[in-house]
C-alpha cells in the first residue's frame, strides 16, 4: 500500500488548448504542457530529471519529451502501456520514483491528437487476434460497445435507468459552461440527453465522452522542495492502483471479469482510503473518471460514497452539482471539458485545492479525490492543500 | 461478396477451439485438476497453472449474462447492413463465459438469464463462428 502520505506534492500544472484539431504534433503538445507545468511551478525545466506518461493510442515517449525540452539527465523516463486507468498511477509512480532516489522533480504528462489523429472511440485495430479473436468477429469492437456491456449489467442488477445516468452528463455540462478550457459549453437538458441518438444500447451519444486533441502535465516533487516553489503545494495524501482478480489481457478484455456491475474501484478503495487516512465523507470535491456516464455511478459505489446499486438514486437531487454535498467533475470532465485521458481531472483538482478555479471554485475545498479508469483496472489519488 | 468483418486468427492456444467450431462442436479447455472449464483458452489453467488442460466438447447451452444492441455501426461500411445487432456475454452451462452474437431474437426481447443455445455460422469456407439463439 502507498505509504508516503503528504511526503510528495503536485507543484505545477500545465496544459494546451483542448480541441478537435490541434494542428500541432503530439510532440509539440507534450512539450508545451510540460513546459507550462514547470513554469507554473516556478522551476527551471532543466531541473526536471523524471518524466512519466502512458500510451494507448496516440502519444510521444518520455525520452522524446525529455530530449525536446533539453533535459540532459532524465534518470527516470518511462511510459506505461495503459489508457486512462493510469492517469493517477503516474503521479503515484512519480512519488515512488523520488522516494527511491531515481529522480527529484518528475513531470507526469498525457498528450495526444485523440480526435484528429488516432481515434480511440471509433474502434480499435480492425483485426481479431490475441484476445480480440474472441470479441471482434462478433462486431464487438469499439470502446462504447465494450462499456455498454458493463452498464447493462448495472441496470440488470439494480434497475439503473438512462434518466438517472443523464444526471452525470448534465452535471458535467453545467460545470463546463463555466470553464473556458472546456470544449462543450452549450447547456444540456434532460430532454437533450434522452433525445440524443442511441449509439450502442444502453448508451446514448451524451453518455459517451469526447474525443480530443490536447495535453496535460503535472509536476511532482518532494514536500520539502515544494516549499520553495511558487504555489502552495497540493499534497498527495493517498494513492492506489489496481483492480480485482481476472483483469484480462488488455483494457478491453473483461470476458473473465466475474461481475460487471462493479469495476476496479471496489477493489482499490480500502487501499486508497487507508493510505490517505481519510474517507469518502471527508472529500470536498471529486473528479471522477467519466469516459461514460454510468462509470461514475460504479465508482461512487466502489469508493464507498454509497452502497452498491444505489448510485443512480444517490446522485439525484443536486447532490453532485457544484453547490451539492459532493461536487463532481467541476471542470466538465471527459464528457464536456475534454478527453485527455483523465489527467485533466488532476489539473482541475489542483486548481480547486489552490483556490484558483475562478468561477468554478468550490468553497473551502481542502480534500479532493481524483479517479482514473472504468473497467477492470484503475487508479486514484486523494489530494489536499 | 467478400467477407469484410474481422476473422479470428487462431493461435497455438486457441486453434482447437476454432477447429471445433469448424466441425460444429463447441469445445472448451478443461482442467482436470481444478474440475474447471476455461474460456478464452490460454497456455495453462489460470487457477492452478496446470499445463495438463484437456479439450472437451460442451453442451452449447447457456444463459445471457449481459448484452448490448449495436445501433451505430463501426465502421459503417462493414456493419451498416447489420444494425441493430446483439452482442451478448453468455454464461455457458459448464461455467465459462464467452462473447458472441445473439441471433433469431429481436433486441427488445432479450432479457437477463434468458436460456440460449449455440448455433454455428459458417462465415467463410475456413471459418465458423459459434453464435447463440434463444432455446
Amino acid at each position: 500500500m502507498y505509504s508516503l502520505r503528504d511526503k510528495y506534492a503536485i507543484v505545477g500544472i500545465g496544459f494546451t488548448d483542448f480541441s478537435s484539431r490541434s494542428g500541432r504534433t503530439v510532440q509539440e503538445l507534450a512539450t508545451t504542457a510540460c513546459l507550462n507545468a514547470a513554469n507554473d511551478a516556478g522551476l527551471e525545466v532543466g531541473e526536471v530529471d523524471g518524466l512519466i506518461s502512458y500510451t494507448f493510442n496516440d502519444s510521444v515517449p518520455a525520452t522524446a519529451v525529455a530530449m525536446g525540452l533539453g533535459i540532459s539527465e532524465a534518470r527516470y523516463a518511462v511510459d506505461f502501456q495503459a489508457g486512462g486507468n493510469a492517469a493517477n498511477l503516474i503521479v503515484q509512480s512519480a512519488a515512488a520514483a523520488i522516494e527511491a532516489g531515481l529522480a527529484k522533480n518528475v513531470l507526469c504528462y498525457r498528450a495526444m491528437n485523440g480526435r484528429s489523429g488516432f481515434r480511440l472511440g471509433g474502434g480499435r485495430e480492425f483485426v481479431a487476434r490475441g484476445v480480440t479473436q474472441h470479441t471482434a468477429p462478433y462486431g464487438w469492437i469499439s470502446y462504447p460497445q465494450a462499456m455498454a456491456m458493463w452498464c447493462r449489467r448495472h441496470m440488470i442488477n439494480y434497475g439503473t435507468t438512462s434518466e438517472q445516468m443523464a444526471e452525470v452528463a448534465l452535471t458535467c455540462r453545467e460545470n463546463a459552461v463555466l470553464n473556458d478550457r472546456a470544449q462543450m459549453r452549450t447547456p444540456m437538458t434532460l430532454d437533450d440527453h434522452q433525445n440524443s441518438r442511441m449509439i450502442v444500447d444502453p448508451l446514448r451519444l451524451y453518455d459517451i465522452c469526447l474525443e480530443s486533441d490536447g495535453a496535460c502535465a503535472v509536476l511532482v516533487t518532494s514536500a520539502e522542495a515544494a516549499k520553495d516553489l511558487k504555489h502552495n503545494p497540493v499534497y498527495v495524501m493517498g494513492a492506489a492502483y489496481g483492480g480485482g482478480d481476472q483483469q484480462g489481457e488488455d483494457l478491453f478484455d473483461a470476458i473473465r471479469w466475474p461481475e460487471h456491475s462493479c469495476n476496479y474501484s471496489k477493489f482499490i478503495a480500502d487501499d486508497l482510503w487507508t493510505s490517505a487516512g481519510v474517507g469518502p465523507a471527508d472529500v470536498d470535491v471529486a473528479e471522477i473518471y467519466d469516459c461514460f456516464t454510468y462509470s461514475v455511478l460504479m465508482q461512487l459505489e466502489g469508493f464507498g460514497f454509497c452502497k452498491e446499486g444505489e448510485a443512480g438514486e444517490y446522485i439525484q437531487g443536486g447532490r453532485i452539482r457544484r453547490d451539492g454535498a459532493l461536487p463532481i467533475n467541476t471542470h466538465g470532465g471527459l464528457l464536456s471539458e475534454a478527453y485527455i485521458h483523465g489527467l485533466n481531472h488532476v489539473i482541475e483538482a489542483v486548481d480547486q485545492l489552490r483556490g484558483n478555479a475562478g468561477v468554478r471554485q468550490i468553497k473551502n475545498a481542502e480534500i479532493a479525490l481524483t479517479t482514473a479508469g472504468a473497467m477492470t483496472c484503475g487508479s486514484a489519488l486523494v489530494l489536499r492543500n | 461478396m467478400s467477407y469484410l468483418k474481422p476473422l479470428p486468427e487462431a493461435d497455438e492456444d486457441s486453434a482447437p477451439f476454432w477447429q471445433g467450431c469448424r466441425e460444429h462442436d463447441l469445445r472448451l479447455q478443461y482442467c482436470p485438476d481444478c474440475d474447471r472449464h476455461q474460456f478464452p483458452p490460454g497456455p495453462n489453467c489460470q487457477t492452478c497453472r496446470s499445463k495438463g488442460m484437456e479439450w472437451v466438447s460442451v453442451s452449447g447451452k447457456g444463459k445471457v449474462y449481459s448484452w448490448i444492441v449495436v445501433t451505430h455501426p463501426v465502421p459503417r461500411e462493414v456493419y451498416g447492413d447489420d444494425v441493430p445487432y446483439i452482442v451478448a456475454l453468455i454464461d455457458l452451462a459448464e461455467g465459462a463465459r464467452m462473447a458472441s452474437n445473439l441471433l433469431a431474437c429481436a433486441p427488445q426481447d432479450v432479457v437477463a438469464d434468458m436460456a440460449v443455445e449455440v448455433i454455428f455460422d459458417d462465415v467463410t469456407e475456413d471459418v465458423t463462428l459459434a453464435k447463440f439463439k434463444p432455446v
